[in-house]
């Protein structure tokens, strides 16, 4: 998200200093927020109702509601983290798109990490173990064909076995 | 009459598959062959039973028989033949018996076989298979069983049972409910069979993989035998991933292809397993290594099939997918944890017979990077299994339940993808033994120059995300490397026979198919790879209420509201539908229709958008809200998705890269001069 | 099922003894030690531990979903509830009354079914040792009290914050409604909409009784 948000945002700045071709709503004008802002919000939120899907794009009269009830915190100059700490008091941690940096979620940032170092040095030490096996083992090592023609010449043979 | 018949058939069928498993058993340990051939004839005999049933279910569910419960929940009258017979695979209890055939069917097809050098093999082979069908049979028999009626009790309730409960009457409704309007959609249609097939062809190398084991073989017949099935389970399996995503795209609505929702990650976990799997058993053939490694991985790809399954039926996650919950969650918890229990045991027990020659002479060896292949896919399939099952773990330490989110899953699964293109734009140049790294340095350097042309074009050209000037790069790294491996043989060819170009191209590749149809994968890939980074680094969006004639601009885009018209159509459904006139850089380029679709006997609203398709992007609207005509506006919701259509281009090439590694060898006369000087050594396949 | 596996198990006793390889050509030199022995014990214990925690957790998770909502008989889970006017609501201050939780939300269309019987049964037994709680289930206060407002609802009633009350019922959609005791303990659940006011008082009454 935060790779395009930036992109959004220019983009929003764009259309609404281009004189806002987009409509007012049947409400009052001027500060009203902009359909793209409240689902800029939405988009870190999830339904709290239907599972899995996000609230920028939930189609149901609830979701239609929470997004409303986005608009008028923002009309009334409420910061996203601001929202978003609401809709948690409402409806619970599972309303965030992501997991809340805090408690037990720690385990769901920092295992990613740890599952690839932990990969990597068993891959790095059966590589380094299957090295020595080759080492002691007196083998005329293959030599890396230049040759596409003999290369494919093997291959086939190898493919006969 | 038909039920009859129907249930029947299941029932013989599950008994065909208990006596096929246990005679199967008896006949191998006591070395009895008659009684290995009975089960065999039992294992062959239980598809045309399948067969009687599942076509039972389908006369039901054309014959508009909605007494029995599974055809007034999946059909209704508003709905076309052709749905209602696919409506087969629509609902729990039918898909279990669409799985079941394809079981026996698969299972089928490898007792036809001829076995004359893997006798020992085949009544494990016939017991694995035979078990894994009776479990499924057992839940729809047991507890899913399509068959059911609808009674109407003494009190007045309502049950579903096959045989009558005391006391009550047949129900005779005169329709039914219909199936899930979302499910009414072509990709929707072959979907679940493609993701099915790809499931159930696993379960062939994996009792392949177990006869190895329990026979005690260490060599690597089992996999030669069932390197086709692989190939083929893969292929569906992706095919099935790429058409939910097609779907997703086309109905869902959000203007995307892939939610990270749990259950699209339950399917794509057995398709990373079985893509290391894929990739690992090239070098056990060339090398004879890693054979404790591949074992691990089929046993781990057959579990993520049956785990995957049984998170979509079980309630255990919710999800838009999920089935709802039912009684047969335990009874799959219970399979999966004793196969994989038992899978993991006999591999321990045989570990030490399966002696290979593990040595790797260098780090770019191409067997080396194989390793780092498979290292990539397994981590990135740990993370995915992390986050599908973080939530349980919240939930079970705190109460509170999490989301984890597409962020998290990208952010970290992102790089990890970036990785393998690496390595698929480096390993065709690498050789097995011993390349070094000047060697490899030496064929590399000419592909890494060329391709850092695109980087610098894109920076010149105003382009500042770094992970999608990173990606291209790489992805264009794979492109002139796998192209160049192409031209190198056809051009030794050439040297060689003379033939011309393209012609060396085709005898090259029909000659090694399963390196150059794996080359050909790989460019799939990077046609994939250049859709998503389109789509997801660059998508933009955008939404607005509009009175009639009002416009919405995008981009290069405008967009203006001409009307809105409602109708009905035959099959029930409500339809609003808006005109809309496009505008590209001032030029018009057509008129899109998004609309409404209401279901109104599910009551259920299904949102279509209107778009317009170029190789360079898509315009994607939605209607999104509406006031009656006349009044107000409507509000419409603008993606623009560029390079998108290059994820489903690169799904098409993808798929005809696997047909060209899995097509079977012919040519009788090329197989006549191969065999003149192919005849000191062993026999083929 | 256990007889193919008896015999897998005897199988392996016979082949374990008399093990062929077929066309390996591996010389003495090439035995490599790691290829060769199980892993160590500790990879073990380590692989089998971390599979048995899968498995539990996993099983942990379809045991929740089995679970149904919160039986009869059981002890109701105690809760506060901050009502839509201010107040706030112990369900352990109305121990010896019967208390009537009903789950609903703005924008459930089968919860209006109810709406009006239940604003009904409440003024019956008003005074009468019942208690109505209302609990809005994941909503917006401007809805559920225009919802509130069209239906007449006299009770109080107040949003289900963090969805606990919910979670502790384990509650699964609404409407759903759980008639508690005088002794604390669930007397009655209804799961959807009451049909009929006299469906309600038969509840309440049964709960009376006890």
């Amino acid at each position: 998200m935060r790779r395009y948000s930036s992109l959004l945002a220019s983009l929003l700045v764009a259309i609404v200093a281009m004189g806002s071709t987009l409509t007012e709503t049947a409400l009052a004008q001027g500060d009203q927020p902009t359909d793209d802002e409240v689902n800029a919000v939405a988009k870190g939120l999830y339904c709290p109702v239907c599972e899995n899907v996000p609230l920028d794009v939930c189609p149901t009269q609830a979701c239609k509601q929470w997004r409303e009830t986005i608009r008028d915190k923002l009309a009334q100059n409420w910061s996203q983290e601001q929202i978003e700490q609401y809709f948690v008091s409402q409806y619970g941690d599972r309303v965030l798109a992501t997991p809340p940096a805090s408690g037990l979620n720690w385990l769901v940032y920092l295992l990613p990490p740890v599952i690839f170092i932990a990969g990597a040095v068993i891959l790095g030490g059966a590589i380094r173990s299957w090295r020595k096996v080759s080492r002691t083992v007196a083998q005329p090592a293959d030599e890396p064909s230049a040759d596409p023609y003999l290369e494919r010449v093997e291959e086939e043979l190898r493919r006969r076995d | 009459m038909i039920e009859g018949i129907g249930f029947a058939a299941l029932v013989i069928s599950f008994l065909l598959a208990l006596y096929g498993a246990g005679a199967a058993a008896y006949g191998a340990t006591r070395g009895r062959a008659e009684w290995v051939e009975s089960a065999r004839r039992a294992m062959l005999l239980s598809w045309p039973m399948i067969s009687v049933a599942a076509l039972a279910i389908i006369l039901l569910l054309v014959g508009a028989r909605y007494d029995i419960a599974y055809v007034a929940k999946v059909t209704s009258n508003s709905m076309p033949a052709y749905l209602k017979i696919t409506a087969l695979w629509g609902g729990q209890e039918g898909s279990l018996v669409f799985w079941s055939w394809l079981m026996a069917a698969f299972a089928s097809a490898v007792g036809l076989r001829k076995w004359d050098r893997d006798r020992d093999l085949l009544p494990w082979v016939i017991v694995v298979t035979m078990i894994t069908l009776a479990f499924f049979l057992s839940l729809i028999i047991f507890f899913e069983n399509p068959f059911s009626r609808i009674w109407i009790t003494a009190e007045g309730g309502q049950a579903f049972a096959f045989f009558r409960p005391e006391g009550a009457q047949a129900a005779s409704p005169v329709d039914g409910q219909g199936l899930n309007p979302l499910l009414r959609h072509p990709g929707m249609i072959i979907h679940p069979p493609m993701l099915y097939l790809g499931f159930v062809a696993f379960v062939i190398p994996y009792a392949f993989a177990m006869a190895a084991l329990i026979t005690g073989r260490s060599d690597d017949r089992w996999i030669r035998v069932t390197r086709r099935w692989t190939l083929v389970a893969w292929l569906f399996l992706a095919l099935g991933l790429i058409l939910g995503g097609r779907w997703a795209y086309d109905v869902l609505g959000w203007g995307g292809y892939w939610g990270w929702d749990p259950v699209e990650i339950a399917a794509f976990m057995p398709w990373l397993a079985g893509t290391a799997f894929l990739h690992s058993v090239m070098v056990q053939e060339k090398k004879g290594m890693l054979k404790h490694w591949n074992m691990l991985l089929i046993i781990l790809t057959y579990s993520l099939v049956l785990f995957g399954t049984f998170l979509t039926r079980s309630g255990v996650l919710s999800s838009v997918h999920a089935f709802a919950q039912s009684a047969i969650g335990p009874m799959f918890f219970a399979f999966i944890g004793i196969s994989f229990v038992v899978s993991l045991w006999l591999l321990l027990k045989r570990w030490g017979e399966l002696r290979g020659v593990n040595q790797i002479n260098s780090i770019v060896s191409r067997e080396s990077l194989f390793l780092v292949n498979n290292f990539l896919f397994i981590v990135i399939l740990a993370v995915l299994f992390l986050g599908v099952i973080f939530p349980l773990v919240s939930e079970l330490f705190t109460g509170q339940t999490v989301t984890v989110g597409p962020e998290w899953y990208e952010r970290i699964v992102g790089p990890l993808f970036a990785g393998l293109l690496l390595l698929m734009g480096v390993a065709p140049l690498s050789a097995y033994g011993s390349s070094s790294w000047r060697t490899l340095g030496k064929l590399i350097w000419l592909p890494v120059a060329i391709s850092l042309v695109i980087p610098a074009l894109l920076l010149i050209t105003g382009m500042r995300s770094a992970a999608a000037i990173l990606g291209y790069w790489l992805a264009s790294l794979v492109a002139i490397v796998t192209l160049y491996e192409f031209w190198r043989g056809a051009s030794a060819r050439h040297r060689r026979h003379g033939e011309i170009l393209p012609v060396a191209l085709v005898r090259m590749a029909g000659r090694n198919r399963r390196r150059y149809g794996g080359y050909v994968i790989h460019l799939g890939v990077v046609l994939m790879a250049f859709g998503i980074i389109g789509i997801e680094v660059f998508q933009t969006e955008t939404q607005g209420t509009l009175a009639r004639g009002e416009q919405l601009t995008l981009g290069r885009y405008v967009m203006v509201y001409e009307g809105l018209t409602r109708f009905n159509a035959e099959d029930g459904r409500e339809i609003s539908r808006a005109e809309l006139s496009i505008y590209k850089d001032g030029r018009s380029v057509g008129k899109l229709f998004p609309r409404q679709d209401f279901y109104l006997v599910q009551n259920q609203p299904m949102t279509i958008p209107g778009v317009r398709s170029t190789l360079e992007e898509d315009l994607y609207v939605l209607l999104v809200g509406w006031e009656p005509i006349g009044q107000g506006g409507a509000t419409f919701k603008i993606y623009h998705n560029p390079l998108v259509n290059f994820v489903w281009l690169g799904g098409v090439v993808f798929i005809l890269g696997t047909l060209v590694a899995a097509w079977p060898d012919r040519e009788p006369e090329t197989v006549r001069r191969r065999s003149a000087h192919a005849q000191a050594l062993p026999a083929g396949d | 099922m256990s007889l193919p596996l008896i015999l897998i198990w005897k199988e392996w006793k016979k082949n374990s003894a008399a093990v062929t390889s077929e066309k390996e050509f591996v010389s003495e030199a090439e035995f490599s030690k790691a290829a060769e022995s199980p892993p160590r014990r500790w990879v073990r214990i380590s692989i089998w531990a971390g599979l048995l925690g899968i498995l539990a957790l996993v099983g942990f998770g379809l045991v929740r979903a089995q679970q149904g909502p919160v039986g009869i008989g059981s002890r109701a889970p105690e809760f506060t509830l901050a009502t839509f006017d201010g107040d706030e609501l112990n369900t352990a201050d109305l121990l010896g009354k019967v208390v009537v939780v009903n789950f609903w939300a703005s924008w459930c269309k089968p919860c209006e079914q109810e709406a009006l019987e239940l604003e009904l049964a409440y003024q019956l037994f008003k005074n009468k040792g019942v208690e109505f709680l209302g609990v809005d289930y994941v909503d917006t206060e401007t809805e559920a009290l225009a919802y509130l407002d069209r239906f007449d609802i006299t009770y109080p009633n107040g949003p289900d914050l963090g969805t606990s009350i919910s979670q502790a019922y384990r509650m699964r959609g609404v409407p759903e409604t759980y008639i508690i005791g005088p002794d604390g303990r669930i007397s009655a659940v209804q799961i959807g909409p009451y049909t009929s006011v006299d469906q309600i008082v038969a509840h309440i009454e049964l709960a009376l009784g006890q």
